[in-house]
């Protein structure tokens, strides 16, 4: 009875975890739907979960808003969750770009298909999956995996301990690594991406789990509160500063791979590429916002709390990691011709500018904490909405009998060259052809850039809100965008750091060309389908774009066309444009709310 | 009430020539008011009226083709209503309390960073606003006529509303924030504009590299703005400019640098002006607008508002000063070989800015001169384009002036027209480009700070382009209107030794539509500057934003300067008369000099942006990219023994990148924490 009594059961709020529970609840209710729920209803009973569960976390997480300011933050679960200001601010943006995204990806389009493998484990290009395609199988465990992925993204950046952090990070990488294999064309480049992104994730948290130990071998402790209370103790740092540093660095390394800062970024460009287009915007947005999360807690509790001298290092090194991500991102961005792999380097270039907002970490400057808040969202909703777009704009095949024999040969060339993610072309293998009017069939999403041509012409208001997404994310006045990059850069500027933000500056300046670049495209070039000779057009492609363009691809421009929305994308990419123009042209009161965000609670 | 306001302001009117040096002998720097006088309230409609105007054409679609163009008209001239209720209640205003700071709502307003949105009403804003509402709306009439059979018009003369109050914006803000906000906007807008016609792939080119020069213009205006909340802490005009005088000279001169990058993209000034011959190949209305009255000059604007930053910054007043210099001979050698008839038009504008930024540049002495001559120039230079547009109207659409001549006949009111605004920018007296032009001659002539070499130096720039400006101005009106015809006028019998080839043509007048604008900004070309110029009238009006100048004799006698200044235009009209209106004019461009050569090819400014610019940016990154791909990859395999052991067995299962990245991560790791750690022991901790 003795060991009975002297067992304390915790105390738990659950009121401050309803949120947390409402979403992975719902992708625990989600893998039963799969057992349960006939085949017919499955995929509207999942839609409606998945969307419910969404919203009903974003309503609790209104509800708790100003009991959390009041309070100023609560420890729940004995200190392993932090629901602070900042951490349940975080988890609103997280579950308001999820919302989102799974918008997008509930879509099924005009052609009636979503974006993901009919069978995942079958054998890319076998008779099965061809069979599986034939009889219109879904893989509808699409949305518990994100839900899953959605509560480790609200558990990271509200973490009281390095190991929950740990703990998160896994379940919010687990399901986008299953998630980022499940792409219904070009299957071996979608499982190459796969595998590559499972293999250096792995590698990041093997770096992130040995600071952890580091970290742990200094304070005794993983609690970020105990490990701040020992380093503002300062007694114990003698000859335990290089362990102490180092292991602050590597927790840092493994958080960084997360943002996509470089030089931890190789993976983006191909993941982004390989990863079903919603599951893409999806990843974009709301991963980078849980790991920024995490990044800002453990700068602020843990690198403030260091000795001003080795906090100098820190700032150091983040000034390196900084000025190399926005320099790798923009410039590197300049010469890509694939849709996907430009916006992989924008996120990289963004994920520069969000660390020159943290520079100012040692300072406890709210101003950094409210730049990054306001730049997660802002970022964000243009790139769940330029994802969005981009899945409805698809390629299409002029001959619709030979698409149908081709695609295993096309998935298998596609996927089968070593390093192929860069070089294979635009048309990889499509499956599941949908005819469309005019004959052809509809294939894959049309990512490389030339098939963008002259689509302001033919789909005006898509590509003027795909042009809006773009200007946001250069940072054109009355934009979101702009308001994000001028508090960033700003934060930085406040805490002197000003040579951080010209280099930010000029960056974005030159991240301009290549948003510019497809805005000319969109509007100024015209399409080859309605010029006259081939050749030509292909020269003119080639001067206005840069290095894009050959008239072989300027012809596949000609078999570009956009499906309609089932109408989830079309909301999603309203709401995406009016949070744009919103928060460009009245930010005042989401700065405000920024602000307050800004507080933890240790 | 606005109107009660007007009426009891209207017996001031007759009085402006003489009444507005009335009210304060010597003035000084007016301080701001954020008291707003009741028609001021009025002026967000200026910005919101052709705001609502484009909004409501680009989202009515094709429904509103058949009104949209007197729709945009209709909202561009109410702007230009609003704008006349508030400059006539200004003139109501003793000049003491003529600056307004009206403060609209708080747009970024968290913590460290305060930017509102508010106007800055003031002279010199009311003088931008009744120069864009009048010229634009003008424009916008006669574009109803030139663009008649355009399917697109709608979407024309939405762009059309959007620059109008993107440009109103930029000149009536009250911070530099929400000055970026219209620069922008009219950047965007001109884009749009420019590629109006965007199925001509020259054109989307143009369009291009217009926002492309304009976007590293906007990169000083950003840095500048930076600049600014580092020192200042605010980036609104009223603390700015009341902390400038305080501030040191080295901060002050990095702004003051930084907003000459900015002017240089926008106002196409040295070294930033390549772009501007291109952007003619958008309609010519626009061109007339954008790229003559307004947006251009927007530079000017900046850098006149931006005073006492620049008063602190004699180093960036003396570099602004080279700088219009420079651009003005650039320019006016250019225009003297082109044989386009917009391009040469657009080389004239140039130069014509650079006599602005080189006034602006010269202080207190210059301002106000520098705003004269671009209202004067606003007027004759939108006047010469709308001519420009009139006579490619009569000849299909042809630009090539080697093909026009002995137009005069066929097109009087378009000749006329032109005549007069040819005068203008010439400095004949009394015609307005004579009031204007000759005080910033006059005004480059008086020594600064005892320096007597600027004088000289700037003072005989200014006069040699005068004497320019006359040759090539003369030259692109006799070979248009004067000389022998040069086309084929279907006779059969050539007139000309060279007229029977190329398309028949039908040289005719414009319609009524098109000649009104033409006319209305001829008049102004006549009679403007030596309205303004009454009483030194003008001048004063400005003098509550740009201060009141100390009188200063320049190093030769005024008289001797204007006569000087007139030789030279008369020699230069002369040398154009005998060699492009008496002599025959060859159609094919003769081989010419090698400085007419290179003056055809704009002085060499592609081959050197390419050279210097974009060479070594495509360099960059693709040696970048070769880095990230091949030097990591191949580099790391000497260390990656280890990794390289892992590797092997992924080889096998097509990941050829894999390990590369991996080793980037862990190399990158490495070097953060040797940075990390030497930078311990830098400091010796």
């Amino acid at each position: 009875m003795s060991t009975a009594a002297a067992f304390v059961a915790p105390t738990i709020d659950w009121a401050y975890l309803v949120p947390v529970i409402v979403v992975l609840g719902a992708g625990v209710l989600g893998v039963l739907v799969e057992a349960f729920v006939p085949d017919r209803h499955r995929r509207a009973v999942q839609v409606v979960l998945a969307l419910g569960a969404l919203v009903g976390a974003l309503t609790t997480i209104v509800l708790l808003w100003g009991d959390v300011q009041e309070l100023n933050g609560i420890q729940v679960l004995g200190g392993s969750l932090v629901i602070d200001p900042f951490g349940l601010a975080l988890q609103g943006i997280v579950v308001v770009l999820a919302l989102l995204a799974t918008l997008v990806i509930a879509d099924r389009t005009s052609t009636g298909q979503d974006a993901f493998a009919p069978t995942a484990a079958a054998v890319p290009g076998s008779a099965y999956e061809d069979l599986a395609r034939r009889r219109g199988l879904e893989q509808t465990e699409v949305f518990p995996l994100v839900l899953f992925a959605v509560g480790g993204m609200m558990i990271f950046p509200a973490t009281g301990d390095l190991l929950t952090m740990f703990v998160a990070l896994e379940v919010l990488s687990l399901p986008l690594y299953v998630l980022t294999a499940l792409a219904r064309r070009r299957r071996l480049l979608s499982q190459e991406a796969s595998f590559k992104y499972f293999l250096l994730g792995a590698f990041a948290s093997a770096i992130f789990i040995f600071g952890v130990a580091l970290v742990y071998g200094f304070a005794g402790s993983v609690r970020i509160a105990e490990v701040r209370a020992a380093l503002l103790d300062g007694g114990g740092l003698d000859g335990m500063t290089g362990l102490v540093l180092l292991g602050l660095v590597m927790v840092l390394a493994g958080l960084l791979f997360k943002v996509g800062a470089a030089p931890f970024h190789s993976w983006t460009p191909d993941v982004y590429q390989g990863a079903p287009t919603p599951v893409t915007g999806f990843m974009a947005a709301c991963t980078k916002a849980a790991a920024f999360g995490a990044l800002v807690r453990v700068l602020y509790l843990i690198g403030s709390a260091l000795p001003p001298d080795l906090q100098e290092k820190l700032v150091v090194a983040l000034w390196v990691v900084a000025i190399l991500t926005m320099v790798v991102g923009s410039v590197i961005g300049v010469i890509q011709t694939d849709m996907k792999r430009l916006l992989a380097y924008s996120s990289i270039a963004h994920a520069g500018f969000l660390l020159v907002a943290l520079v100012g970490f040692g300072e406890l400057s709210g101003f950094g904490v409210r730049a990054v808040v306001f730049y997660l969202l802002a970022y964000g909703l243009a790139t769940v909405g330029a994802f969005a777009v981009v899945t409805l704009v698809r390629e299409r095949s002029p001959q619709p009998q030979a698409a149908v024999e081709s695609p295993v040969l096309a998935a298998v060339g596609s996927g089968g060259a070593p390093g192929s993610a860069g070089a294979s072309g635009p048309a990889g293998g499509g499956a599941g052809e949908v005819p469309a009017p005019d004959g052809g069939a509809i294939l894959g999403e049309a990512t490389h850039l030339t098939e963008w041509a002259g689509l302001g012409r033919r789909s005006p208001w898509l590509a003027g809100s795909f042009a809006l997404f773009l200007l946001s994310m250069a940072g054109i006045p009355l934009t979101a965008g702009f308001i994000a990059k001028f508090t960033a850069f700003g934060a930085a500027v406040a805490v002197g750091a000003w040579p951080l933000a010209l280099i930010g500056v000029l960056a974005s300046a030159v991240s301009v060309f290549f948003y510019v670049r497809i805005i000319v495209l969109m509007f100024f070039t015209p399409s080859p389908s309605s010029g006259s000779g081939g050749a030509a057009q292909g020269s003119q492609g080639d001067e206005a774009g840069g290095p894009v363009g050959t008239s072989a691809a300027a012809a596949l421009a000609a078999r570009v066309t956009v499906v309609r929305s089932e109408g989830f994308t079309t909301v999603a990419i309203v709401i995406c444009v009016t949070g744009v123009i919103l928060l460009g042209v009245l930010p005042s009161s989401v700065l405000d709310l920024a602000l307050e965000a800004a507080k933890f609670r240790p | 009430m606005p109107t009660v306001t007007l009426l009891s302001a209207l017996p001031r009117v007759g009085e402006l020539g003489a009444l507005l040096p009335a009210a304060l002998p010597t003035q000084e720097i007016v301080p701001v008011s954020t008291i707003v006088p009741g028609p001021f309230l009025l002026a967000p409609l200026l910005i919101l009226l052709p705001l609502l105007g484009a909004a409501i054409l680009l989202l009515a679609g094709r429904r509103s083709d058949r009104w949209g163009a007197w729709f945009g008209v209709l909202m561009s001239g109410g702007a230009f209503v609003v704008a006349l209720v508030v400059f006539f209640s200004m003139l109501g205003l003793p000049a003491d309390e003529r600056v307004v700071d009206h403060r609209l709502f708080d747009w970024i307003a968290a913590g460290g960073l305060d930017v509102g949105v508010g106007l800055r009403i003031d002279p010199l804003s009311m003088t931008f606003v009744l120069l864009v509402t009048f010229v634009g709306t003008l424009i916008h009439v006669y574009a109803v006529a030139y663009m008649e059979h355009d399917p697109d018009k709608r979407r024309f003369f939405a762009y059309l509303n959007l620059f109008v109050a993107a440009m109103l914006i930029l000149v009536l803000a009250d911070s530099y924030l929400l000055l970026f906000v219209g620069w922008e906007g009219v950047g965007l807008a001109s884009y749009l504009l420019i590629g109006f016609w965007n199925h001509e792939r020259a054109n989307a080119v143009a369009a291009k590299k217009a926002f492309i020069m304009n976007r590293v213009g906007d990169l000083g205006l950003i840095v500048a703005l930076m600049l600014m909340f580092a020192g200042f802490g605010a980036v609104d005009f009223a603390t700015v400019f009341a902390d400038a005088p305080a501030a040191g000279t080295a901060l002050l001169t990095a702004i003051g640098l930084a907003l000459l990058v900015a002017a240089c993209g926008k106002s196409a000034q040295f070294p930033l002006q390549a772009w501007l011959g291109d952007a003619m190949a958008g309609p010519t209305p626009v061109s007339a607008l954008i790229h003559a009255a307004t947006m251009v000059t927007a530079g000017v604007y900046l850098v006149v508002r931006s005073a006492p930053v620049f008063e602190g910054a004699p180093t960036a007043q003396l570099v602004v000063v080279i700088v219009g210099a420079v651009t003005l001979l650039f320019g006016a050698i250019i225009g003297c070989a082109k044989d386009d008839i917009k391009k040469a038009l657009a080389a004239s504008t140039m130069s014509q800015i650079g006599y602005m930024i080189l006034a602006a540049g010269l202080g207190p002495i210059g301002y106000a001169f520098a705003i004269f001559h671009l209202v004067t120039h606003g007027f004759f230079k939108a006047g010469m384009f709308l001519g420009a547009g009139s006579v490619m109207h009569g000849m299909n659409d042809g630009v090539d002036m080697r093909r026009f001549g002995a137009l005069s006949r066929y097109m009087k009111v378009t000749w006329v027209t032109f005549g007069l605004g040819w005068l203008a920018i010439l400095g004949i007296p009394p015609f307005s480009g004579f009031w204007s032009k000759d005080k910033i001659i006059e005004a480059a002539f008086v020594p600064i700070d005892g320096q007597e070499w600027r004088a000289w130096v700037f003072g005989g720039v200014a006069l040699l382009g005068a004497g320019i400006t006359a040759f090539y101005m003369s030259r692109l009106f006799f070979m248009t209107f004067h000389g022998h015809k040069r086309w084929n006028d279907g006779s059969g019998s050539p007139t000309g030794p060279l007229s029977t080839d190329g398309p028949v043509q039908h040289p005719h007048e414009s319609p009524a539509l098109m000649t009104i604008p033409m006319v209305v900004l001829a008049v102004g070309s006549v009679a403007l500057g030596g309205l303004l110029a009454i009483g030194n009238g003008f001048v004063d009006w400005l003098s509550p934003v740009t201060g009141h100048a100390e009188h200063a004799e320049p190093v030769l006698p005024v008289w001797a300067l204007i006569t000087l200044t007139l030789l030279l235009v008369l020699v230069g009209v002369l040398l154009a008369w005998r060699q492009y209106a008496v002599s025959r004019v060859p159609i094919v461009p003769p081989h010419g000099s090698a400085l007419t050569r290179a003056a055809r090819r704009d002085l060499y400014q592609d081959d050197v942006n390419e050279a210097v610019f974009m060479r070594p940016g495509q360099y960059l990154t693709r040696s970048l990219v070769y880095g990230d791909r091949q030097m990591v990859d191949g580099g790391w395999m000497g260390l990656a023994g280890l990794v390289g052991a892992t590797g092997e067995k992924l080889r096998g299962m097509q990941n050829g990148f894999v390990r590369s990245y991996a080793a980037t991560m862990l190399a990158g790791l490495i070097v953060i924490v040797a940075v990390v750690l030497a930078v311990t022991t830098g400091t010796g901790s």
